[in-house]
């Protein structure tokens, strides 16, 4: 009864499909669907969650999520060269400020800047403001480590060859190894624009104007008004893939061409 | 390829070339010294190749001139710059020390011709128009004005060392510092490199090489110096050192490099 290693291989396959099979079944089967259509696939009642979602939440997602991309690609940028100067003090301030705000949640983030701040100093900063810093500063932290891994692949002979020319140490960053480190970041740092879309959604615990919501406060907002159960949160859901599915094509894109163009 | 030079305008016209002086240079890494106290003398227009085996200092003596690396002790004058002050303009001097990788280290992301005017248009300040036609000039220099749009990923590694030597000239150097040039090249690929390090050492560049294409040396070198453990061992007149060296240890190097099918069992 021994068998090919063809015919093991066949065996295997038809087990795994099995308990794949099974699995969904037993879902299924498991599945209170009459409650699940009024509650989670509730599609007939939703529609008075448009166009606003698109124009405003959709918009607001994306605005937040650009500011603080640009807040983290500054700051990012600024702390990955400060953590690899020779200089321990820019090294240690850097240091200690990655590790703490990638260390604690975006959330208390969020609170901190939202809440905190305003009390501290008896100021008040408008929403855009709060998710701007807020969301570049979390940002900054996951970028700065990005960067300095990428300031680190441009290969010595560049810096050398760039200060042997008479560039001063700025210049030759500036024109010669910041550019290659950029190129060679784009992918991982297409994925951070991801994860900044996502974290855009904890505005919510800021009290916001229908005009500031962005798509995760659509979802709950609707929860409670339209009686549809939790599907507004499907459709915010739904609508996080359309900016971020593109986000990951590109980045697989990115990804190939510098494969090739390292051969 | 006199002619091109010389019928030229503007910045790209005769060589300017400076001496260096080298003083009881030392340098360490940690407690390995490599180099012992050196001391070398080129003048202006000098062609010097330093020969040696691995190890000896050579590459560490070269980058010394420039400060790529730091010496300890000693002196170090290139031109009307004294490199070991600790006050000197370092950006102001490397602009007259044009230098030669073994890696090359063209700029990846700039084609051959941006290759040649990116230091020009930020540390010379010169106009673009300016850079793109002393560009195009050391190109053409090097045999290569034809692929002024092409990358460095494009180019063979012989075209991106002339690409290389191009860069430098076009900072109108006036001294040329070459690191093993054709060490990592093909070798159909090398005459190409040394026939312009030959054209450039007869306009009358001065040129510190560390090579090892003896041929090259014998050739062109207006001296060539042996370095052997961190020490100058023997220098002299080309012909002299590689055909003719006094000292056992370059006997026994000349040797080993001109015959390397030439097998000695040690015990």
């Amino acid at each position: 009864m021994a068998m090919t290693a063809r015919q093991r291989a066949k065996v295997s396959l038809y087990v795994q499909i099995g308990i794949f099979v099974v699995a969904v079944a037993a879902l299924v089967l498991a599945t209170d669907w009459k409650t699940v259509g009024t509650s989670v696939f509730n599609f007939g009642k939703i529609g008075p969650m448009f166009p606003n979602i698109i124009l405003v939440g959709l918009k607001n997602t994306l605005v937040y999520t650009f500011l603080g991309f640009v807040v983290g690609l500054s700051g990012g940028l600024l702390l990955a060269l400060m953590k690899l100067s020779s200089f321990p003090l820019y090294r240690w301030i850097a240091t200690g400020y990655i590790e703490f705000f990638r260390g604690i949640p975006a959330l208390l983030v969020f609170i901190a800047f939202g809440y905190g701040v305003p009390l501290a100093f008896g100021v008040q900063w408008n929403v855009t403001l709060v998710v701007m810093i807020s969301l570049g500063m979390v940002a900054s932290a996951y970028i700065a480590e990005t960067l300095r891994a990428g300031l680190q692949a441009v290969p010595k002979g560049q810096l050398e060859a760039a200060r042997s020319l008479g560039m001063p140490q700025w210049r030759a960053m500036v024109s010669i190894v910041i550019p290659q480190a950029f190129k060679i970041v784009l992918p991982p740092l297409t994925n951070e624009v991801i994860l900044l879309t996502k974290d855009s959604s904890l505005i919510y615990v800021l009290g916001l104007t229908a005009s500031q919501y962005e798509l995760t406060k659509f979802g709950r907002d609707g929860i409670s008004s339209l009686g549809a159960g939790l599907t507004p949160l499907l459709v915010a859901g739904a609508f996080y893939l359309v900016i971020t599915i593109p986000l990951s094509l590109l980045a697989r894109k990115f990804e190939s061409r510098s494969a090739r163009t390292k051969r | 390829m006199n002619d091109v030079v010389n019928s030229s305008a503007g910045n790209t016209g005769t060589i300017n070339a400076a001496g260096v002086s080298i003083k009881d240079l030392r340098k360490s890494y940690g407690s390995n010294e490599v180099l012992k106290g050196i001391s070398l003398d080129v003048a202006p227009g000098e062609v010097v190749c330093l020969i040696g085996p691995s190890g000896s200092g050579k590459s560490t003596l070269l980058r010394c001139v420039n400060l790529l690396e730091q010496p300890n002790e000693g002196a170090i004058h290139v031109g009307g710059f004294e490199a070991t002050d600790p006050d000197v303009d370092i950006d102001k001097m490397r602009r007259k020390v044009g230098m030669v990788f073994q890696q090359f280290n063209l700029f990846p992301h700039l084609d051959a011709k941006r290759n040649c005017t990116i230091a020009q248009t930020k540390v010379l300040k010169r106009s673009q128009e300016e850079a793109d036609q002393v560009a195009q000039h050391n190109l053409d220099r090097v045999g290569l004005g034809h692929l002024s749009d092409r990358f460095p990923d494009q180019l063979s590694g012989g075209q991106q060392q002339r690409v290389a030597i191009a860069r430098a000239l076009s900072m109108n150097p006036e001294l040329m510092l070459f690191d093993e040039p054709t060490s990592a090249l093909d070798p159909e690929t090398v005459g190409d490199v040394l026939s312009v390090m030959r054209n450039l050492a007869k306009e009358g560049m001065t040129m510190l090489v560390v090579t090892h294409e003896m041929g090259f040396a014998r050739e062109v070198a207006d001296r060539v110096v042996f370095m052997d453990g961190g020490v100058v061992v023997e220098e002299g007149v080309a012909e002299q050192v590689i055909s003719a060296p006094t000292q056992a240890r370059t006997k026994e190097f000349l040797r080993r490099v001109l015959d390397p099918t030439h097998i000695e069992i040690e015990d």
